[in-house]
């Protein structure tokens, strides 16, 4: 990686746990993260949002830590810990003065094999769960997110939001719970990251000490859904009190390990504005994105942007845009299509082109001050691809051709793969629009 | 660099200040560990400076600057800024306007000067200002439908009276958001946009003697306003005599957000560390204190869970908040009161007094990770007046609070037979 900073350092342990280390002096924090192959794209209908639900009980305690103490335990040493759930990836970590990071190291080694799943504590987190469900579901966004997803996907299991569907979170059983744990909890199936200040061959040597004595389980089960090809647009349309409509698009998208990826990422950054390397947000402005000019500017929408995630399987690039009341909705349409035919019809021109891949240096170098990000961003790309996939991000990009952006856009960007979503307030929605 | 260096804290031996003739006190910090470098600013200039019938002016004319300046129009503005990866924004807040821009240390230059000329020559093109309305006030509307939002208005309008700063929203709504003009706006720009007690920090890539020069450069030459911004802090308030309850209703939802409690102290009080350090152990500490573990881990009612003190130039709130089924708003509530009730009558143990402590102190190098975390540090160190040991003196102030301090500040500022308590959601209980 660029900005002249350490390299990263890779290990594996006999029971198949992977270590990526990486030293940064900037700042005495370190950050300890352990992230497992297992996320929503595992879960099986009947059974959707358990792996965020198993997330959940891994702060319920172990033996070693009962419920309450590991909190307790980073907190009282100044430091930040949490979890989160994605498609295709849990992932945990702790943040703390470099000099305290052990204890995050400790608590993950021991929940790794030993959390306790007591009956009532499951029941006790139902209740949170659907609490969070429920809150999700206050926002049209998500309401409209979930439809066109479930559309989008037929078969693979990227069909349902990682927080589940209620029905299942109204019967999933504590020993569902237990089960999943078991199956996709093991090293074999974990990748150790940790980055901030230490020295390498000591914080190496100490994840092998506390880490190296679990015993590893049996492979974990292959995830074997093929989504069909999709043979024609989707609609949905889902209706609500709120007066805002909303608009999403949703193309099928490459992997993150498909040579597709990178192009389609530029012309992302050229369509609604560069990102940084992260899955979860932090793009600067993006007035000057074709679709900030033609729906913000044009006066045609409150917001519009557009997102592409690295993911395991092929997933979706998204556009969504926040409507103006007054808005003719086939005219909406009509302008984001035209925008898209853009880039099938002529190449982005080779000053659109630099633009983007300046943006992204910078917002690359904007994130690395953090730990947490880098620890991030190092964990994610290694579930979803390799360490490579992020050390050689920059290059990825730079080396992106504008005839390969017409031609991504020529493939992948076509009616056929496309899944359209509309929210629209029913009659009466709340305050009207103001219209 | 030296690692020593870099570790330190924030503090006068690495701090570079400067004041202005024209009253604006520039800081700057550095760190070469990336190649990115922060500017962080505040102007005094904010919602309290307008009238509740042109609520909304403040933040409307903040966020307008971005849209052509005498030198720069939309579009020239956007280029530069985006081309090289950079961000500006500016948006409007009760009693300050802020800036904030991020731009590689090789663009600092063009984007300090751009930044400048949107603070100071602004035209608020009328195309703009329709724009940017029909956007307010769609995105107004809309806030009428978030349950946790709605459930602040109504706190804040029945903790604050009429007049007050904090009485309305500094957005405004939707009428009055609609009434205004651009000649109100040219106006509030005109009147009220001045040097006199603004700050700039700039923390990153570049010489601290060379980042004063380039901000004393580009602002020394901005006039004084003929009238200086008027008092700043925002009066404190009576509490209510009896216990308050607000409901709102908010069609379609299946959840109900709650926001209980009363307004507190100024961030300038000296009750202020005392009083965070109770709402450490109340809301926060942990899984969210001993109101997260209540009302989330034993009984399993919400998601979230929490307490927090809100306090700036004004008397802001101290809250507990949470998101639960409609049919449990009672118990939820009725546990955030015996918890907050028990902080004022029964001392803390020490143990679980030093883990709050120690909480709020060793966390401090987290929050100093980012440049943007170190500029935000020390904008608020020189806005509040903490002087700039503040941080080196941090970890003695905290650990010098006793646990029957934290008892007083929580029987003080808490009072469950006065507090108010505002809940959205989809119906209105039977009371």
């Amino acid at each position: 990686m660029r900005s002249g900073d350490s390299e990263i350092h890779r290990t594996t342990l006999d029971n198949g746990l992977t270590i990526l280390t990486r030293e940064l002096h900037h700042a005495p924090v370190t950050t300890f993260w352990v992230w497992y192959r297992v996320g929503s794209r595992n879960e099986l209908p009947g059974r959707t949002g358990i792996s965020h639900w198993v997330e959940h009980m891994m702060f319920k305690g172990t033996s070693q830590f009962p419920k309450g103490v590991m909190d307790r335990e980073i907190s009282r040493l100044g430091g930040t810990f949490n979890a989160m759930t994605w498609l295709d990836f849990t992932a945990y970590y702790a943040t703390l003065p470099a000099d305290r990071i052990e204890i995050a190291m400790r608590i993950e080694a021991d929940r790794m094999v030993g959390a306790a799943f007591e009956p009532s504590e499951t029941e006790a987190e139902r209740t949170v769960i659907l609490s969070e469900l429920h809150m999700y579901e206050g926002y049209p966004s998500f309401r409209l997110a979930q439809e066109v997803q479930a559309a989008a996907f037929q078969l693979h299991p990227y069909h349902h939001e990682t927080i589940g569907w209620e029905s299942d979170l109204l019967t999933m059983t504590r020993d569902d719970l237990f089960n999943h744990y078991r199956t996709y909890y093991a090293p074999n199936n974990a990748i150790v990251v940790a980055v901030g200040n230490f020295q390498t061959g000591e914080m190496v040597d100490r994840v092998a000490e506390i880490y190296g004595s679990l015993a590893p389980g049996p492979a974990v089960p292959p995830v074997q859904f093929n989504e069909p090809m999709q043979r024609g647009e989707r609609r949905v349309t889902i209706q609500g009190r709120e007066p805002t409509p909303l608009l999403a698009y949703a193309y099928k998208a490459p992997a993150a390990t498909d040579p597709d990826f990178w192009p389609l990422a530029v012309l992302d950054s050229i369509l609604g504005g560069a990102k940084g390397a992260s899955i979860f947000g932090g793009g600067g402005s993006s007035r000057t994105s074709r679709l900030y000019r033609r729906l913000v500017d044009g006066g045609l929408a409150v917001s519009a942007s557009s997102g592409l995630l690295p993911t395991i399987d092929p997933y979706l690039y998204s556009v969504d845009v926040m409507v103006l009341p007054a808005t003719d909705r086939d005219e909406l349409e009509r302008v984001i299509n035209e925008e898209i035919s853009r880039f099938q019809e002529q190449p982005v021109t080779e000053e659109e082109l630099a633009r983007a891949k300046k943006q992204t240096r910078a917002h690359y170098a904007f994130g690395l001050d953090s730990m947490s990000n880098q620890g991030r961003w190092l964990g994610l790309s290694s579930i979803v691809a390799t360490t490579d996939w992020f050390v050689n991000y920059l290059d990825s990009l730079e080396a992106v051709t504008a005839s390969q952006v017409q031609s991504v856009a020529q493939r992948y960007l076509v009616p056929t793969k496309r899944t359209v979503g509309w929210y629209i307030p029913e009659n009466g929605a709340n305050n009207g629009s103001g219209q | 660099m030296d690692e020593t260096h870099q570790h330190s804290l924030p503090s006068e031996e690495n701090i570079a200040l400067r004041r202005l003739d024209n009253g604006i006190l520039l800081a700057a910090r550095e760190n070469f560990a990336s190649p990115a470098v922060i500017m962080a600013g505040l102007l005094e200039v904010g919602s309290m400076d307008e009238t509740p019938e042109k609520g909304g002016l403040a933040t409307l004319t903040a966020s307008l600057l971005s849209r052509g300046t005498e030198r720069y129009d939309y579009d020239t503005l956007n280029d530069a800024i985006e081309s090289v990866g950079a961000s500006v924004s500016v948006w409007g807040g009760t009693h300050t306007t802020r800036v904030a821009a991020k731009s590689l240390a090789e663009d600092f230059p063009a984007i300090l000067e751009l930044a400048n000329e949107m603070l100071r020559h602004p035209t608020f093109p009328e195309e703009h200002l329709e724009r940017v309305r029909a956007q307010r006030i769609t995105g107004l509307h809309e806030r009428l439908n978030n349950t946790r939002a709605v459930a602040e208005l109504a706190f804040y309008q029945a903790a604050y009276p009429s007049g007050h700063p904090y009485h309305h929203d500094s957005s405004g709504t939707p009428e009055t958001v609609a009434a205004l003009t651009r000649d109100d706006i040219a106006a509030f720009h005109r009147d009220h946009f001045g040097p006199q007690g603004a700050i700039f920090v700039v923390v990153g890539a570049i010489p601290k003697e060379e980042a004063l020069d380039r901000l004393e450069a580009a602002l020394g030459n901005w006039e004084p306003l003929p009238q200086p911004p008027t008092e700043r802090d925002a009066p404190p308030v009576e509490w209510p005599d009896e216990r308050v309850q607000q409901y709102s209703e908010v069609p379609g939802k299946t959840q109900s957000d709650i926001l209980y409690g009363l307004p507190t102290i100024p961030r300038k009080h000296p009750d202020f560390m005392a009083l965070q350090l109770a709402n450490t152990v109340l809301g926060v500490f942990g899984m969210m204190g001993r109101i997260g573990k209540s009302v989330r881990d034993e009984q399993g009612l919400a998601y979230y869970a929490r307490s927090g003190v809100s306090a700036t130039r004004g008397p802001g709130a101290w809250t507990a908040s949470a998101g639960v089924s409609p049919d449990k708003v009672d118990q939820a509530v009725q546990s955030m009161r015996e918890q907050w009730v028990r902080m004022g009558t029964e001392l803390v143990s020490e143990d679980e007094l030093n883990d709050s402590k120690t909480f709020i102190t060793a966390s401090l190098p987290l929050r100093l990770e980012t440049n943007e975390g170190v500029a935000r540090t020390i904008l608020d160190m020189l806005y509040y007046d903490l002087g700039l040991d503040y941080l080196e003196r941090y970890e003695e102030r905290v650990r010098a609070i006793s646990a029957d301090e934290v008892r007083r500040v929580s029987d003080t500022y808490f009072d469950p037979e006065r507090a108010i308590l505002s809940v959205a959601g989809p119906a209105i209980p039977q009371l």
